[in-house]
């Protein structure tokens, strides 16, 4: 087999182009570091590959998924929950549906733009309800994190004051639209609180990034670079330093170490040609999505690290988690023959509903959830008017006496005055992470490339699915007070009350968690691994608990953070004055 | 400003974005691919793979029996639905077995029923046999084949025509296009729910 070893020594060795890939080569090179970055995935330009303002049926699949594209043909996500040649498994008994996206930039590329600051409560759940584990750090730690990233990518959203919601450095938010204010209304008549969105999509300019022109599309990608991927924000000034290399269709094999059990390097192979290769570098900085890091920690044995890369403790791979999920959907006779109007907005909710219960302690289950919405007249699309025999008949006018369905002019009409009559709701809550949910190595199962896989074993517990139990309640009781009817019951005990499977939601975190005791933990609290001191984890792998909220924007803050200790205390460098 | 500017402005807006190997030509190429606007992506041109010429000729009926046309737009046909139903059977094999058995058990029944096949039948037979497949809820249970099979056909017949570019002139769906700002929605979309930004 060919192999390839570059003779260059690189400062820092990065794994994955994703939002921690992304954020670690950008702190680095502005810093004066020679990176190079692996991707697994092949090249992707949002500008030349982005499908944003097509209409649908600019091809005959009407935006359908495909197996590449499971959420559409035009979604940015190269991909998707089964990958050809890229198997994993699961123990007997568990469900995990595992998403990884194979491109530059990652998921970051389709993402929902939902940008959550974890609260000071959310890294100290064990002191308030035993369960789990405390952070080594706090919300004071990342807080200037945060704020730099606010600042630097761009957020919008509304100074609330809500404890453990912090605001951020906002932009304006945009109004809501008419079904979103019927949202607003009717949670307020159950003392819900209903605020703005929090997404990191501009409303104003920003630098040389012009503001969002509002097509609701971004997950299309976006040719403005008016919202956050990494391929359009972090990734041109990283390059324009002339310091960083991207090697793409390189997967990431294992990290190399020396005697000492330091690492050296990285080998890859390419998925292309099928060669071997190997990098060099003082430092290597592991961004590849939380389970893939694991894998490739795991894979990492030497006569150092017998049970993977600094593995002593046997943690890695253990407390894995990631956010519940349920929905909810009903039918608002009062939308029926809305006059028609552009109601994209930006590419995601306007509303948000942030967790109110913090304080009940009555509930039956400990952590939150919040809830996201959706409806409108978007773009007709495929699946459009799916269904209609289940609310048709409860049409006024017309023929109605054989109930709902039918065909012909009546039914042609009723398609006309449904569209847009139906919002929904969506419960994304936190599952708390426990030693025996893991994912490990499969002792006989590999990929393509003959890279062991992973095996996972997660289970919800009975915590996950009284919340969810309690968002569906929930969610049908908004309904009825905004009007509407929900479309189904609420599901079934026997039905794990509607929750998602694990994984499902795609919020994976863990795995390579943080702590002070290197005996239950992988990683220090500046994400750097206990047992091999230049390997650092930059993705949402170092959680040591989840939240209700999207990872994304503490992926980011812990990336910049961990970044900055690698060009301080182990490049020994100066940070650029800002 | 029409659709065509719009394309461009955006183009000049990332071009503004000064990005590293972003070239003229990539930009122009992407503009080039956004205004490359298909009206049907070629379905209109497709020579049917996964339908007979005799179950092609009865779902062209039975579509345009589902959506016909009206003062407003044209029929499903006209939206060419079956060809966008035949390249569904090819992208989704799981939905082939289920159309052939329900195009089948439609003439079937028609056979018993009239003596002929669904397509050979009046308007008056077709309408009558359509009524007692097409109602789920007061439909009679030996009828629950054609029940199932016609939810399916309803559904396919209504994907492809509302998100033709027919279904959505028809709908006067006016998205997909860039807004120099966010207002909210419309004054009237908003007062036919007795709503109102200003309270």
């Amino acid at each position: 087999m060919p192999f390839i070893q570059s003779t260059t020594t690189y400062d820092v060795c990065i794994v994955g182009s994703g939002a921690g890939g992304g954020m670690a080569a950008y702190v680095l090179t502005q810093a004066g570091a020679n990176v190079v970055m692996l991707e697994a995935g092949g090249d992707w330009d949002t500008v030349r590959d982005g499908d944003m303002l097509k209409y649908n049926y600019e091809s005959p699949r009407r935006g359908r998924g495909t197996k590449t594209r499971p959420f559409g043909e035009f979604d940015a996500c190269d991909g998707g929950w089964n990958i050809e040649g890229e198997p994993y498994t699961k123990a007997d008994g568990t469900d995990w549906e595992w998403w990884r996206a194979r491109m530059l930039g990652g998921r970051t590329n389709h993402w929902g733009r939902i940008s959550l600051r974890f609260g000071p409560d959310d890294f100290k759940r064990k002191t308030i309800d035993g369960k789990g584990d405390d952070w080594p750090i706090g919300y004071d730690d990342l807080k200037p994190y945060y704020d730099r990233i606010d600042r630097m990518i761009g957020i919008f959203g509304s100074k609330e004051g809500v404890y453990n919601e912090p605001d951020g450095l906002f932009m304006p938010a945009p109004k809501p639209r008419c079904y979103e204010v019927m949202v607003k209304n009717g949670a307020q008549k159950l003392g819900i609180p209903v605020i703005p969105s929090r997404l990191s999509i501009l409303t104003q300019t920003l630098g040389n990034r012009p503001a969002c022109h509002y097509c609701g599309q971004c997950n299309r990608g976006c040719k403005t670079s008016s919202n956050f991927s990494t391929q359009t924000v972090l990734l041109p000034p990283a390059l324009a330093t002339g310091r960083l290399k991207i090697i793409t269709n390189a997967m990431a094999r294992e990290v190399l170490t020396d005697n000492e059990g330091k690492a050296t390097g990285v080998s890859y192979i390419d998925t292309i040609t099928k060669e071997e290769a190997q990098v060099r570098a003082k430092v290597v900085v592991l961004a590849a999505s939380a389970c893939e890091s694991s894998r490739l920690m795991m894979n990492s044995k030497s006569s150092r690290h017998p049970n993977g890369l600094s593995n002593s403790s046997d943690v890695l791979g253990k407390y894995l988690t990631d956010s519940t999920g349920g929905d909810v959907m009903g039918f608002f006779p009062q939308l029926v023959d809305s006059p028609a109007h552009n109601e994209d907005g930006v590419g995601g909710m306007h509303i948000y509903i942030p967790w109110w219960l913090e304080k009940d302690k009555t509930l039956g289950f400990s952590r939150g959830y919040h809830i996201e919405t959706w409806g409108g007249k978007g773009m007709p699309g495929y699946g459009f008017g799916g269904g209609i025999q289940r609310t048709n008949g409860k049409l006024d006018g017309g023929d109605r006496s054989k109930g709902g369905g039918g065909y012909g002019l009546q039914l042609k009409d009723d398609y006309r005055r449904l569209w847009g009559a139906f919002i929904g709701m969506s419960g994304r809550g936190e599952m708390i992470a426990r030693r025996e949910n893991y994912c490990e190595i499969d002792p006989t199962v590999k990929d393509q490339y003959g890279i062991p896989v992973l095996r996972f074993n997660v289970k919800w517990s009975d915590e996950e699915l009284l919340q969810m139990k309690h968002f569906q309640e929930t969610g049908n009781e908004i309904i009825r007070k905004m009007g509407g009817e929900p479309l189904w019951d609420i599901p079934s005990k026997e039905d794990n009350y509607g929750i998602t499977k694990p994984g499902q939601i795609i919020h994976e975190v863990g795995t390579t968690r943080m702590g002070s005791d290197p005996k239950n933990s992988v990683l220090n609290s500046n994400c750097q691994a206990h047992e091999a001191s230049n390997v650092f984890v930059a993705d949402a792998g170092p959680f040591v608990s989840q939240a209700h909220k999207n990872p994304t924007w503490t992926i980011l803050a812990l990336s910049m953070r961990t970044s900055e200790f690698i060009v301080t205390e182990v490049l020994k460098r100066n940070l650029p004055t800002a | 400003m029409n659709r065509r500017e719009s394309l461009k402005l955006i183009a000049i807006a990332s071009l503004a974005a000064a990005f590293p190997g972003c070239t003229q030509e990539k930009i122009d190429d992407a503009a080039h691919r956004a205004e490359m606007s298909s009206e049907d992506g070629g379905l209109s041109e497709r020579t049917p793979s996964q339908l007979s010429a005799a179950e092609y000729a009865m779902i062209t009926m039975l579509v345009d029996l589902i959506i016909p046309a009206d003062s407003r737009s044209g029929s499903a046909s006209d939206a060419s639905v079956p060809a966008f139903i035949d390249f569904m059977m090819e992208e989704a094999p799981e939905i082939q077995n289920p159309l052939h058995a329900g195009l089948a058990w439609i003439n079937n029944s028609c056979e018993k029923q009239y003596g002929s096949e669904f397509v050979d039948l009046s308007q008056e037979q077709q309408t009558s046999f359509l009524d007692s497949i097409a109602y789920p809820d007061s439909a009679s249970p030996d009828m629950k084949d054609g029940v199932t099979f016609f939810s399916t056909l309803r559904d396919l017949t209504a994907t492809g025509f509302w998100s033709s570019k027919i279904g959505m002139t028809d709908l006067n769906y006016t998205g997909n296009t860039p807004q120099a700002s966010w207002e909210g929605c419309s004054h009237e979309a908003m007062s036919h729910l007795g709503l109102s930004y200003d309270v």
